[in-house]
């Protein structure tokens, strides 16, 4: 039984953590609305892109000559994993969720016979796959200085990634990430981005007019594919953003909610003690008055 | 004849302009190309330069680099990397450009390609010109 201050101490430290929980929370929120911003924002130009890009593949994809980031290296042995994670933890299962694919991923490659390499961005993932996939670690890429994710991030990331490409490091490259439907959903992703794959229900809506290219198809393709890596990765990079304030909001407010009950009930374990001392007091008064 | 065309400029980050323009001149690949209402379909990759769109409501200049326009006839997308208007542009802006397209043309003057060394000259001098354009 823990005595009376014991109690107070431990109402006190929850009363505080619900505190910073509930600042956590709100600043999520604010941050969510920004990062939810700046994700609608992208939209339009992924979205353009992936059209005309569709658009080209179709036409040009079928040719040998077709650029190896789209046609792929002719063999798939050495798999590229970019696991995009959270540089803080405190949001939910977020971190973990995007770590448990990419790990199913990678045992399911390995007993295929595959190679797997693994590129981390963001400190958490690389915490959480440390254990199993360190030895399969090829790089790192810190964002923990970004303040805002700008493109030029995406665009760093996406010349790291095509160095590599260029130097035969890899066949595939698959990107893991977490896909933002809404506060309480974020569906752990992965998509692969080299060799690029377009959906086809995007090409339609050109309402098949017939383009001129300048310069010709293939030198339109071979300059925009790189871009279309940069772009993948920029989109990803933003939905990581708005999923990791999501899941750290509703992780921030189960905290504070919890916090709360906590206090109700230590609160009630605390007026329960006093009651007994008091009545405790009282007996030992009236039975030392008796007993004269 | 349609006069107007829808026109869009988007860059990765934002979309900066979305409104209905008689023509636009654009930094195309193989040259500088106006695209007015009914233009043959065309898709050409942007270069470093200047776009300049003319509408009802006035006209506007945008420094773009690297990306690419869509024109469809009825409408036009433009999608650059980075977009800026010409009015936000600073000294910094265009230092970052001359630098780069320097950097290019350093890298390809030890190479045997003549053509490479030719535009990355021809880039260089753009970028200059764009300045003084600009009289920054």
């Amino acid at each position: 039984m823990p005595s009376l201050k014991d109690l107070k101490n431990r109402i006190e430290s929850v009363k505080s953590t619900r505190k910073i929980t509930k600042a956590m929370q709100m600043v999520a929120a604010a941050k969510l609305r920004r990062a939810q911003e700046s994700a609608e924002a992208s939209r339009p130009y992924a979205e353009r892109f992936n059209a005309v890009m569709a658009g080209l593949a179709a036409s040009v994809g079928g040719s040998d000559s077709a650029p190896k980031l789209l046609r792929g290296t002719g063999s798939e042995d050495v798999h590229l994993l970019v696991v995009m994670t959270a540089e803080r933890g405190l949001c939910g299962g977020f971190n973990a969720n995007i770590a448990k694919l990419a790990r199913a991923k990678a045992e399911e490659l390995k007993a295929a016979g595959k190679t797997v390499k693994v590129l981390t961005v963001g400190k958490k993932g690389r915490d959480a796959l440390k254990r199993d996939f360190a030895d399969l670690f090829v790089g790192h890429i810190d964002l923990s200085e970004v303040k805002r994710i700008g493109y030029a991030n995406a665009q760093d990331i996406a010349k790291d990634i095509l160095s590599r490409f260029d130097g035969a490091e890899f066949d595939v490259a698959t990107i893991f990430y977490s896909k933002f439907v809404n506060v309480v959903t974020q569906i752990p992703t992965a998509q692969q981005i080299i060799p690029a794959s377009f959906e086809d229900d995007a090409a339609g809506d050109d309402s098949g007019a017939i383009f001129d290219y300048e310069p010709s198809e293939e030198a339109i393709l071979a300059d925009l594919l790189p871009k279309g890596v940069a772009t993948a990765i920029f989109s990803a990079l933003l939905e990581n953003g708005a999923s990791e304030q999501g899941a750290r909001m509703s992780a921030m407010d189960n905290a504070t909610r919890n916090a709360g009950e906590m206090i109700d009930k230590l609160t009630i374990q605390f007026n329960r003690s006093r009651q007994a001392v008091i009545t405790n007091e009282l007996i030992e008064i009236i039975s030392g008055a008796e007993a004269l | 004849m349609a006069n107007t065309m829808q026109f869009d400029l988007v860059s990765p980050e934002r979309s900066l302009a979305s409104l209905e323009a008689t023509a636009v001149q654009i930094p195309g690949a193989d040259g500088d190309m106006t695209a007015m209402p009914d233009h043959a379909p065309t898709i050409t990759t942007l270069r470093p330069g200047l776009l300049k769109v003319e509408a009802p409501a006035g006209a506007s200049e945008y420094l773009v680099t690297g990306g690419f326009a869509q024109i469809n006839g009825d409408s036009m997308s433009v999608l650059a990397e980075k977009a800026i208007p010409v009015a936000e542009v600073t000294r910094a802006h265009l230092d970052d450009l001359i630098a780069e397209a320097r950097a290019s043309h350093e890298a390809a003057k030890d190479g045997d390609d003549q053509t490479i060394v030719d535009e990355a000259a021809k880039l260089l001098a753009d970028m200059e010109a764009l300045g003084t354009h600009m009289s920054l």
